[in-house]
């Protein structure tokens, strides 16, 4: 994911791709039902009008709501018409879930993920436990394409945060936390009598089995997290205590809809973590919570919008529930990054987040 | 002080920088920040309470006594260290004063009441154990009468959430180091000083620092404290009681509701006691949850009010450094306008009237000397079913109501003090009996009246440490 492009060729790239998005989903020959529908009260035609990023700010914000009131079949590009797909749903959210389908997006997203990191972060060839939501999920398929991929297999243990989020919301404290340790305990079971080197877990789950054991002496070379904030404080105690300094650490941000950001190389003693989209399949933007067209500038908090323009996927202007700093390109990313991110307007309002 | 304090996280004794910060508003401008304990750093020392129990266990518990009583002279009179700085017993006053709008008076009555737990704590002890010896725990037994007695503590430390409001109630986990259970403490968002000062005392009178641990931190972190230590002491509202009520391990302090009961013989004498009343209520700013919050009488509730409202009312805001200041400003302003706006629109419902409003200067609601404060309040009500006649705010605040003696117990709902003002046998087996009474004063006393040796709010030892039958040969431990 990381590129050799300047800044200036960067969002040159990103125009290109937008003008290849445009023509890709709103053309009758490859786009999908719901886009070619949704086109005719757009008011403008993306084909002509949509020609650089820029334009994007024609569309108004995606309402996700669409993700679960349409059959998941209606976003299938003509393209793709005939082709088995797989449907994906989002992560902790009770009641009818949103779901996406996809193709290969998630193979791409892995498979750069895998090439931004050298064979010995990762050690190539390691297998891997994957503890955290499987289920209908994306991810399920993503660590084990990212384990496969690096050469190793993949272990899985399950947790079902739909039934974490029910017992909290009845009060059943004790059993959302004797969940928690039967998770655990299956996860030690695996480290202690599989060869595992590397980990896809949540923080907090990360931290539970590290009270269980050393993640040191069980074997563990590397731990790939997202999933909750990470404050700087967070990550240096995850770092320095958790993975008692000596296991590599990889946080991300990413969902269903987006994939997954990278966080940038830190310094020696640097903890705050930014991180860049896959760009151009993915855009993120920090933006003016009382005016989503408009960018906040670097160095401030704002809402996370997200734009995501694949082959198989379109989603333009999404608000995700999360808020960040704006961040400056980078060289290992010559386009924007969002830093410290956070749960929307947890600066002002106490928001519960991370239940597993 | 230096002009920019941080106070660190003490883990088990070692001080840790967090980069999660909080700045607190101070004394003459100078900054202060605490440093922010994540709840996962906090369940990492859990894991290390052994080396915590075994510095208390090799040292003897008389021995643990003698430090008490000697940090109790330092605690008051001495310079100690506060983070990257030192706090002398002034600067302490000055900068709890600034964060918790208490008026210095009340800052140096709260400091003389720890200073006195401490310094009496062979006497707190005493009181919790019935005056057993402290060797029991050194070796665990103990000699009662002939009869071995073998007690076990039950935690292997004990977790506070402390609050910001009253510095005096730190007095209540004191024992603890004493009986070689270990502290972990999560200080109010603005008096991080006194357990702090506290425990820098009790480690600088000897205590292996190793038995405490201070950390300033989220509601998720004080619940990680309070969840993981074993027992738990919370303060707070009736929604904090609430909250934890399904964990038997945490005991919570939640609102008083303190009240002076007036027999029927004492109609008549009740008037020679006003100042008492007086007092009651408005003692350490009506702050503390044995503050009187209602007063029930048999007849003459007019007459009362009036002769209690009157006096209340003359307690008028003074600066904080006033040496006659009482009533405490809000450290949360909105927080003052919101309990006044709720008074207000109680005061709408038939049959209460604020008496106080007869003779105060103003209205209840101030803006003063820089700070905002709530004047006394007395509210005469008709019902003890009206909304205002069994409630509880942080000011000096109280109903009163009338209603037979033989009422009373039936009413009164569960009450941290009860003052019955009374000599009658009968009524005093029956509040002697009653099971709403958590604090019993019998006669014409205050209800913030404390004896040391007659804990309230549950029994620290009992909580902490559990009897076991032992028979056989002790010799190799006796």
């Amino acid at each position: 994911m990381s590129c050799d492009l300047t800044v200036e060729e960067a969002h040159a790239a990103l125009d290109e791709r937008v003008r290849e998005s445009m023509q890709w989903h709103f053309s009758p020959e490859t786009g999908c039902p719901y886009w070619l529908e949704r086109a005719s009260s757009l008011g403008f035609d993306p084909r002509t009008e949509v020609t650089c990023f820029a334009d994007i700010q024609k569309f108004p914000n995606f309402d996700d709501e669409v993700l679960r009131k349409e059959d998941p079949s209606r976003f299938i590009p003509k393209a793709f018409e005939g082709r088995p797909f797989n449907v994906f749903e989002t992560g902790g959210t009770t009641g009818m879930p949103k779901q996406r389908i996809g193709w290969d997006d998630y193979k791409t997203d892995y498979s750069e993920f895998s090439d931004h990191y050298p064979s010995d972060f990762f050690p190539q060839g390691g297998n891997w436990l994957m503890v955290g939501p499987t289920g209908p999920r994306r991810l399920r398929l993503s660590i084990e394409h990212l384990a496969n991929r690096r050469g190793g297999a993949c272990f899985f243990i399950d947790l079902d945060p739909r039934w974490v989020k029910r017992l909290i919301a009845d009060g059943e404290y004790s059993m959302a936390r004797k969940y928690q340790e039967h998770v655990i305990d299956q996860a030690v079971t695996i480290i202690r009598h599989r060869d595992i080197k590397c980990l896809f877990t949540t923080p907090k789950l990360l931290e539970s089995l590290a009270e269980r054991m050393s993640l040191v002496d069980g074997g563990i070379k590397g731990v790939f997290a997202g999933g909750t904030t990470m404050t700087p404080q967070y990550v240096r105690f995850i770092e320095e205590e958790v993975l008692e300094g000596k296991i590599n650490y990889a946080p991300t941000y990413g969902n269903t809809l987006m994939g997954l950001a990278i966080s940038r190389k830190r310094e020696p003693g640097e903890y705050s973590l930014t991180y860049y989209a896959p760009q151009p399949r993915a855009v993120l933007r920090i933006v003016d919570p009382e005016d989503s067209t408009r960018d906040v500038e670097y160095g401030d908090y704002g809402r996370v919008e997200l734009t995501t323009m694949t082959k198989e996927f379109f989603v333009p202007r999404f608000l995700e529930r999360d808020e960040a700093i704006r961040r400056e390109p980078c060289g290992e990313f010559p386009w924007d990054g969002v830093g410290d991110v956070r749960p929307f307007q947890s600066g002002t309002k106490q928001v519960i987040e991370g239940v597993y | 002080m230096s002009k920019e304090t941080h106070i660190p996280v003490l883990r088990l004794g070692e001080e840790y920088h967090s980069l999660d910060t909080v700045e607190l508003e101070s004394a003459a401008g100078s900054a202060v920040y605490t440093h922010t304990a994540n709840p996962g750093l906090i369940r990492r020392d859990i894991l290390n309470l052994e080396k915590s129990k075994a510095a208390l266990e090799a040292v003897p518990a008389e021995t643990l006594a003698d430090y008490c009583e000697a940090a109790a002279e330092l605690f008051l009179h001495e310079e100690l260290p506060v983070g990257n700085s030192t706090q002398s017993p002034q600067q302490y006053i000055e900068s709890l004063s600034a964060l918790t709008k208490l008026p210095h008076t009340l800052v140096k009555m709260n400091m003389g009441k720890v200073h006195a737990a401490m310094s009496q704590i062979r006497t707190v002890i005493g009181g919790l154990t019935r005056n057993l010896p402290l060797e029991l725990f050194d070796r665990g037994l103990s000699a009662v009468d002939d009869l071995e007695v073998n007690f076990y503590p039950v935690a292997d430390a004990l977790g506070v959430s402390l609050p910001s409001n009253a510095p005096a109630v730190n007095s209540l986990w004191l024992p603890a180091p004493v009986l070689k259970i270990p502290v972990l403490l999560k200080p109010g968002r603005e008096d991080p000083f006194t357990p702090l000062r506290i425990v820098q005392s009790l480690i600088a009178a000897g205590f292996p620092k190793e038995a405490f641990g201070f950390y300033p931190t989220t509601h998720e972190g004080g619940d990680t404290i309070l969840m993981g230590c074993g027992r738990g002491i919370a303060f707070g509202s009736d929604a904090t009681v609430r909250k934890y009520s399904g964990f038997p391990s945490i005991q919570v302090h939640g609102t008083g509701r303190s009240k002076v009961l007036i027999g029927d013989d004492y109609l008549g004498k009740w008037a020679d006691h006003t100042e008492t009343l007086v007092e009651s209520i408005s003692a350490n700013g009506g702050r503390s949850c044995i503050n009187t919050s209602a007063i029930l009488v048999p007849s003459g509730r007019d007459e009362l009010a009036d002769a209690v409202a009157r006096d209340l009312a003359a307690i008028e805001p003074l600066p904080r450094d006033h040496e006659e200041a009482l009533l405490c400003g809000f450290s949360n302003t909105e927080w003052a306008g919101s309990i006044n706006d709720l008074i207000d629109e109680h005061l709408k419902v038939e049959g209460a009237e604020d008496v106080t409003a007869r003779y105060r200067n103003g209205s209840r609601l101030v803006e003063m000397h820089g700070q905002t404060y709530l004047r006394p309040t007395l509210i005469s009500c008709a019902d003890p079913g009206h909304p205002l006649a069994n409630t509880e705010f942080m000011f000096p605040f109280a109903s009163v109501t009338e209603m037979p003696q033989s009422q009373m117990l039936e009413e009164i709902g569960e009450t941290l003090v009860v003052s019955a003002w009374t000599e009658d046998a009968g009524w005093i087996r029956d509040l002697m009996n009653s099971s709403d009474i958590e604090r019993l004063n019998i006669g014409p006393f205050p209800t913030n009246r404390v004896q040391w040796e007659q804990p309230h709010e549950g029994n620290l030892f009992e909580f902490l440490f559990r009897r076991r039958a032992i028979q056989g040969n002790l010799a190799a431990v006796s």
